[in-house]
């Protein structure tokens, strides 16, 4: 049967299982949106900013492991993008981006709306096609979405001209994909890991005194939380994850140091840095979570089982390498462990002594802080909300004081550290699993990079609960200034400009409501949590705290300052 | 320690992919001594032969993010077996009726090859490997080296073969985000 492009795309999506797509239209997707009008099975989510649109896909995703769609016009359009999928591309995202893109004869001539939009998406993309002939459309489509949500996952951009949207030819599902340059798994690492390594592991952690688990994200990918869980309560091994693998494991467990790095607890960093064996899954040594990297965890060899093999030994040298999925792995690993409690005993009675010593605390006094919104939002969603945030000090806060017990349960901008994120991508969690209660905590900061998709939580009745935490200042760089610049708080200063963001939600028709005062958090939650639609929550927060404990940049994790 | 890597990598023939490999090196800050690129015995796919310097960690990691790039389908540190590696180089010497005699010696004994003599200059062409051309270029520099065109080493290994694999189908396994999969016509 003879169809167009634009009919090709919009049916290969379909037969992806797509049902939702976030973009914008423009000049060169006309034909496309004129198919996209018809479709039964998609919905399309009208956002107010391409980055709004990949933010959205990108939470999505997050929220489900699905692969989230948007879909963009050329140029602008597609420049626009880059902020998401670099987002994306961080933190290992499955994200399928579709940009519009001039006629193909066009190309090079510097048209109307166009950008070399494949040359400026290659560096943070997992891979992108520039599509020239409408009969690879089909291949092109079903090869990027094998690729965006298999391996290490990550965003694929297709570029699509709009005489290919235009042009007819025989669609015909390509139901096998065949590629020679693409496995998820490399070839050479063979898609059966070596069981020997595994036994080496296992003989490690026999042998070892002063074990200590590091987990990320990648096993939160790769749906291992049960794994996880049993590696732990079956050995007793203490565990602290990174930002993106919070939620792998309950963070109330006893084995749970919580999160590690700049902003991790004490007890996790001193952990890793006087264990004898550190085991990381699915994690990539990121340098906030290693600081200073000659100092990290000097007495321990270490353990990397990781999907991507250059992963491994890119920042530290390993000492036991795995390439392969987490959760095959850590399944064969626990046939191989024993209970260990008796043995690293001394080792646990440390932990014990430095988590009394240095728990996570905050002043407890009359003011309205963060952390206190933060804790009691998390016991009035009995820590099972999805929580999303924007980037800084509420984001370090929401990662020490929510309590996340769920995997997918946190969505945050761990790698790029993208401001503005926190907003768009709690509308795509929500859109995703619209039973769930998504709660986004922003930064007066983060929120007004792209308070413009309020438009997009009335359009499509999204009832996201928002918490800006109003602090008056782009507060983690006012932190580092008050600590390493003299208090010389240079541009950081957002207080006297800042808007009444209840006036502006109101604005949009969203219900929104002002919290001052410290006793009036819980009845103001409450109510925010049963309003059906979207809720803001403009909270005045205390001004000048600080994220503690922290690692300043370039020290060893175990140099940790903390409040006076 | 950083030592010179010759490194073969069997790449899809198609536009960008020359691109996707040279932003890798950028991106990460690898340097490139050289880098020649060519169709293979197999039309779809093509050659390049990249010389690198670096120590092993980095050498490793350019070889595991060029293994990463979905375009690129095998790559091979060939500095590990025995190679064949050649490079051509044109080279114009200033060359005078004083010291014509001279040039021609050197080159006769490199078994290189003239292929342009003018009044002030002599083109020689030369074919061989990293040490003959190193060699010859030092000696001609005596008579004064007007310009210089190298292609870049091309390699090959000596006792081993690396082609492309064949094309196989993966039947696609279910993701995520895949509700049902039908045939459609």
């Amino acid at each position: 049967m003879k169809m167009t492009g634009a009919q090709i795309l919009v049916r290969c999506l379909e037969q992806e299982g797509v049902e939702h797509i976030f973009g914008i239209p423009g000049g060169v997707m006309l034909p496309t949106f004129d198919v996209l009008y018809d479709s039964k099975k998609i919905k399309f989510i009208l956002t107010r900013h391409e980055q709004g649109a990949t933010h959205m896909a990108d939470g999505y995703a997050r929220a489900t492991g699905k692969v989230g769609v948007c879909m963009v016009t050329s140029g602008p359009g597609a420049t626009n993008t880059v902020t998401g999928l670099a987002t994306a591309f961080m933190d290992s995202v499955p994200l399928v981006c579709i940009t519009g893109q001039v006629v193909t004869h066009a190309i090079g001539s510097d048209a109307f709306q166009e950008a070399d939009t494949v040359g400026i998406t290659r560096p943070v993309t997992k891979h992108n096609y520039l599509v020239k002939d409408v009969k690879d459309l089909a291949r092109v489509i079903r090869e990027a979405f094998y690729i965006a949500s298999t391996g290490r996952p990550g965003p694929v951009l297709i570029d699509f001209p709009v005489d290919v949207s235009r042009a007819e030819t025989d669609f015909e599902w390509p139901e096998e994909i065949c590629m020679r340059g693409y496995q998820p798994i490399p070839k050479n690492f063979a898609g059966e890991f070596p069981k020997r390594q595994i036994l080496d592991i296992a003989q490690a952690i026999k042998k070892s005194r002063k074990p200590c688990l590091y987990v990320g994200g990648g096993a939160i990918v790769s749906q291992a939380d049960k794994e996880v869980r049993q590696l732990v309560e079956k050995t007793g091994i203490p565990i602290t994850t990174t930002v993106l693998g919070l939620g792998i494991f309950p963070e109330e467990h006893p084995s749970s140091l919580r999160m590690l790095g700049m902003h991790g607890t004490h007890y996790a960093n001193y952990a890793v840095q006087n264990c004898d064996l550190l085991i990381a899954v699915g994690a990539r040594f990121d340098d906030r979570v290693t600081g200073k990297i000659d100092g990290f965890a000097p007495h321990a060899k270490i353990v990397h089982i990781d999907i991507d093999p250059a992963s491994i030994s890119k920042v530290v040298r390993v000492k036991y390498p795995v390439i392969g999925d987490v959760k095959p792995v850590l399944q064969e690993l626990n046939k191989h462990v024993t209970d260990k409690r008796k043995q690293i005993r001394p080792w646990l009675n440390q932990i014990e002594q430095w988590k009394k010593k240095h728990p996570l605390k905050y002043k407890k006094d009359n003011v309205l802080r963060q952390e206190y919104i933060i804790e009691r939002v998390g016991e009035l969603t009995q820590h099972k909300a999805i929580v999303v945030t924007g980037v800084g000090q509420h984001q370090m806060w929401t990662a020490q004081w929510y309590g996340f017990k769920n995997p997918r349960s946190i969505i945050t901008s761990g790698g790029l550290g993208t401001m503005g994120y926190g907003f768009p991508a709690a509308i795509g969690a929500q859109i995703s699993r619209p039973k769930e209660t998504v709660v986004c905590f922003d930064g007066d900061g983060s929120f007004q990079m792209t308070m413009s998709e309020l438009a997009t939580v009335v359009g499509y009745k999204v009832p996201v609960k928002v918490i800006i935490m109003d602090n008056s200042f782009l507060g983690m760089v006012r932190q580092w200034q008050e600590l390493f610049y003299n208090r010389r708080y240079s541009a950081t200063v957002l207080g006297p400009s800042n808007p009444d963001f209840v006036k502006i939600a109101e604005s949009y028709g969203v219900y929104a409501v002002c919290l001052t005062r410290k006793e009036d958090v819980d009845k103001v939650l409450k109510k925010a949590f049963q309003h059906r639609g979207p809720a803001i929550i403009h909270a005045k927060v205390a001004k000048e705290d600080n994220v503690f404990p922290m690692v300043p940049a370039g020290a060893a994790l175990d140099q940790v300052m903390d409040m006076a | 320690m950083k030592h010179k890597h010759t490194i073969s990598v069997l790449v899809e023939n198609h536009f960008g992919v020359l691109a996707k490999v040279a932003g890798l090196f950028s991106a990460r800050g690898f340097n490139i001594d050289s880098l020649a690129v060519g169709e293979t015995e197999e039309p779809t796919v093509s050659r390049m032969t990249i010389v690198v310097h670096g120590d092993d960690r980095i050498i490793e990691q350019i070889i595991k993010q060029l293994s990463k790039l979905v375009d690129v389908i095998r790559v091979e540190d060939l500095s590990q077996d025995e190679l064949i590696d050649r490079e051509l180089v044109l080279v114009k010497v200033q060359a005078t009726v004083s010291t014509r005699a001279d040039i021609m010696q050197i080159v006769n004994s490199f078994r290189a090859k003239i292929v342009d003599v003018s009044h002030e200059s002599i083109t020689i062409e030369v074919t061989g490997g990293q040490s003959k051309i190193d060699a010859l270029l030092e000696l001609l520099n005596q008579f004064g080296i007007r310009e210089t065109v190298r292609t870049g080493l091309i390699a090959l290994a000596r006792r081993k073969e690396l082609v492309a694999p064949e094309r196989e189908v993966v039947k696609r396994p279910k993701a995520a985000g895949i509700k049902k999969v039908k045939k459609s016509g």
